[in-house]
């Protein structure tokens, strides 16, 4: 296919000419390898992307930063063929390009490594080197030669590993590394990396971290996106940060400090004095007693030991970035993973939570980050979703009838203002808002004395908004114990009695009382 | 050594076991009669299994084997008794209309989205019932060129005989030794079975064409069904509609007992050879014996599938540590290769 070749001029982009040069002044004076021009994406009603300019030079690790939503997984599949953009230009060395597949986009030059590593597990190594491209004497495949090259390939990679064995018999950091080699050795400029330390060790970081420089040296273009900031730092030269769809900066590693990166990501200015919380803290905690005490619960690759507290009537805040092991926390109180250290005090008595079931059977509540895929059933009608937890909390034998299940399903409609016709309609058909107050009206149905909420207030209207905040601070009223998850930090700071800080997926500190405050948040995460 | 090659070993271990019984109870089982009668009386199973062992390797099932089996010798018979075809135009007719009818459902497995139990069960009643509607009967072939490849044998020095049946089985095994493991087409073919429970569909993004290997796979499983009716045919001389009932799942039974992973992904032609020899011996034993009732031998194979498909559980739950406790000498180099995860 050939390219229609394009110089790159500030006149083209439509850019005032002087912005572009003060641009290109902060940067190198080369043409970038990639470059993306006002990218746009909608998905329905959610723009995904809106006028993203993304430069890539050779020979760098540039970094893709943002928090949920923010748009980088959109970036990386308009760059790599898997999602069509909507508007905007893809150059691949100043000629642009429309990859319609990761294949293609592969076949240009742009591999891709995912964090759900994309080889085949039952294939040895070497076989999934060469899958498709294997070498072959007379017609037929040579896998002495596919072995051997594929030896000295991971050689390169300082990987010295029977090539022969199933790929799936090796650690995720190995099997990271020949996907890398695969797509490098398929002639990739591009390499692009998401996630690719979520699941490793920090030994087996350092591993990957050689690799990527040794490819760095030699000039391919590396776009890696992660949630580890102390990464980032270690490895990257450059920072583009993403928010809601939209770039907010590009900055040079070494000239972005941490606090102002943090800032840029949530999209909240320090403010030079403190900010006055205007939430009346009176002092709860100890006073009441701790309804709910964990001492030091961890899972390994998955949370660092945590002590927490929360006494009735409190509501105690989780902040972190995304990635900060916020929601693995919830998921481990609430026995949706099991953790493998530590203990759980509910109202002083020792107990073990194995399993959700369990943690209904102590009184506890959870409602999940991602009502979509985790907490409304869609084809459910709103009575059915608003009884589920309650019946499962009385054992399948003993049904509700149906006057009572109504009557409850009334009560919860007009006490959460649940804007809906009647109690029948399926609960997939609701707006976002009211789709989690069914979820909320599902654990108050079962009356809970402790409830997780995991991010309650994403990606539903101001109003809404306004509503789920109040109701949660009436059921801390009323004497419930509560855990919010949040990544809107004024909102944390707003109904919070305590706020737990993490980061990295360990807990780093507690503010409570007047200590608690946006500032004071977002200094606790950038603190070294 | 790979751990994948553990089940092929343990069912080679299971046959010698099985043919070292026969012969301790019956010397004859050391003959080259028995031996090439295990070849010839298992061929058409044999020449079907193969095209299973790639269907449930691509991470698919073909329930129609049986039928089209049926279908074909039906097929032959009335071309060659009423229309007066050559057999050797009768076969290459049934074997275009066998690909064609693989590649429909092929086609419409990856095209719809439909799970392949479901197209070739449909499959399965379309060439049962096509078979029916052509005769309700059973219908003797004869023709000169049956006759002819009858008397095609090697004899061996003791008497025993190698037929042309056999040889083709033992053709088709070798080429789909071959294809499975020295062409793209056959290492896509794992490829797919492999990665069809990954996340991104890693087969996909790693380039294989899966629609055509779909099809494709479908496609040679269906001609090797209708070769194997071919040969029904001739073994038996005449085309009956109710023949073959539920040899796809003698073919399943032999393709598992083989060492092939029902998941996909893992498996060897050459284990479903020993799967289907091991049904051999079972039967000639139970016919030796003379006191048994021929349905045991569905009994011990029915049992020899449990075992297997156990062992087959246990392995892929513990794949990754497995093959360092199997081979000691193994488990230094792999721990070194393996960076060790450190507790933080």
């Amino acid at each position: 296919m050939r390219q229609r070749v394009r110089p790159f001029t500030g006149r083209q982009t439509g850019l005032p000419y002087a912005e572009l040069v003060g641009e290109k002044m902060t940067v190198q004076k080369n043409t970038p390898l990639l470059q993306t021009q006002n990218l746009t994406k909608r998905f329905g009603s959610v723009q995904a992307l809106s006028g993203v300019d993304f430069n890539l030079y050779p020979g760098e690790v540039h970094a893709v930063l943002g928090e949920n939503g923010a748009g980088k997984s959109t970036l990386i599949k308009l760059i790599t063929g898997v999602y069509r953009r909507d508007a905007g230009e893809i150059l691949l060395e100043g000629k642009p390009i429309d990859p319609q597949s990761p294949h293609e986009a592969q076949a240009l030059g742009i591999s891709t490594v995912y964090q759900e590593i994309n080889l085949v597990p039952t294939m040895s190594v070497a076989e999934n080197i060469f899958l498709g491209r294997q070498p072959r004497r007379f017609g037929f495949i040579d896998m002495r030669a596919a072995n051997a090259r594929a030896r000295a390939l991971l050689k390169t990679y300082h990987l010295d590993i029977d090539v022969t064995r199933t790929l799936s018999t090796f650690s995720i950091a190995v099997q990271q590394i020949v996907a890398i080699a695969r797509g490098v050795d398929m002639s990739a400029k591009i390499l692009i990396l998401d996630e690719p330390t979520a699941s490793l060790d920090a030994q087996e970081v350092q591993m990957l971290f050689t690799v990527i420089r040794a490819l760095k040296a030699r000039g391919i273009g590396i776009l890696l996106i992660t949630h580890f900031l102390d990464q980032v730092y270690q490895i990257s030269d450059r920072i583009t940060v993403l928010r809601n769809g939209e770039r907010v900066g590009e900055h040079l590693t070494a000239e972005l400090p941490k606090m102002k990166l943090i800032t840029l990501m949530l999209g909240r200015e320090l403010l030079s004095e403190t900010e006055s919380s205007g939430a009346e803290r009176a002092a709860v905690g100890d006073a009441g007693g701790a309804f709910l005490r964990t001492e030091g619960i961890a899972r390994r690759g998955m949370l660092q030991p945590i002590d927490l507290s929360v006494a009735r009537g409190e509501i105690v805040g989780l902040a972190g970035l995304l990635g900060s092991g916020r929601t693995e926390t919830a998921q481990l109180i609430f026995g949706v993973a099991r953790s493998d250290a530590g203990s759980v005090q509910v109202k002083g008595r020792k107990v073990a939570i194995g399993s959700p079931r369990q943690a209904v059977q102590h009184g506890f509540g959870m409602c999940p980050e991602d009502r979509k895929v985790e907490g409304i059933i869609a084809d459910l009608s709103v009575r059915e979703n608003i009884i589920l937890a309650m019946q499962a909390k009385r054992g399948w034998l003993r049904a509700l009838p149906a006057r009572k299940q109504e009557e409850i399903a009334q009560q919860m409609i007009a006490a959460l203002h649940i804007v809906t016709p009647d109690s029948s309609k399926p609960a997939g058909e609701l707006s976002g808002g009211n789709q989690q107050k069914v979820i909320l009206a599902r654990w108050l149905a079962s009356q809970p004395e402790f409830l997780i909420l995991d991010e309650p207030t994403r990606g539903i209207d101001v109003g809404a908004h306004a509503e789920i905040i109040h109701i949660i601070k009436n059921l801390c009223a009323q004497g419930m114990a509560l855990l919010v998850i949040s990544s809107e930090l004024a909102e944390v700071v707003d109904y919070s009695h305590r706020v737990v800080v993490l980061r990295d997926r360990q807990k780093l500190t507690e503010l409570t009382g007047e200590d608690i405050s946006e500032d004071n948040i977002m200094r606790a995460i950038a603190e070294q | 050594m790979r751990s994948r090659a553990f089940p092929l070993i343990a069912t080679f271990v299971v046959f010698v076991a099985l043919y070292l019984i026969g012969y301790q109870r019956f010397p004859a089982f050391g003959t080259t009669r028995v031996i090439a009668n295990f070849l010839t009386d298992k061929s058409f199973l044999g020449i079907a299994a193969v095209g299973m062992t790639f269907v449930i390797i691509a991470g698919g099932i073909d329930l129609s084997v049986g039928s089209v089996v049926a279908f074909t010798g039906v097929f032959c018979a009335l071309a060659i008794g009423r229309l007066g075809m050559h057999p050797l135009v009768a076969f290459a007719v049934i074997l275009l209309i066998g690909a064609a009818f693989g590649a429909i459902m092929g086609a419409v497995i990856h095209f719809y989205k439909i799970p392949a139990f479901i197209v070739t069960l449909a499959g399965m009643f379309l060439a049962r019932g096509g078979a029916f509607v052509l005769s309700q009967e059973s219908l003797p072939i004869e023709h000169s060129f049956y006759e002819l490849i009858g008397d095609l044998y090697y004899v061996f020095p003791d008497r025993g005989r190698l037929t042309f049946v056999a040889v083709l089985f033992v053709v088709v095994l070798v080429v789909g030794i071959v294809i499975a493991h020295f062409t793209r087409f056959g290492r896509n073919i794992y490829a797919m079975g492999g990665s069809r429970e990954s996340a991104a569909n890693a087969a996909l993004l790693l380039g294989v064409p899966i629609g055509r290997t779909t099809i494709m796979v479908y496609t040679l499983s269906a001609v090797l069904a209708t070769l194997s009716g071919i040969v029904y045919s001739l073994y038996t001389s005449s085309g009956y509609p109710r023949a073959a009932v539920g040899l796809e799942l003698d073919a399943i039974a032999a393709v598992v007992t083989g060492g092939t992973l029902l998941t996909g992904g893992v498996g060897f032609v050459a284990g479903t050879f020993v799967g289907v020899m091991i049904q051999g011996v079972i039967q000639t034993y139970i016919n030796f014996d003379g006191t048994l009732n021929s349905w045991w031998t569905k009994i011990v194979i029915g049992l020899l599938l449990f075992l297997f498909i156990i062992i087959q559980k246990v392995l892929t739950s513990y794949r990754g540590t497995f093959t360092f406790r199997l081979i000691p000498g193994l488990s230094r180099r792999a721990a070194e290769s393996k960076t060790s995860a450190s507790p933080p």
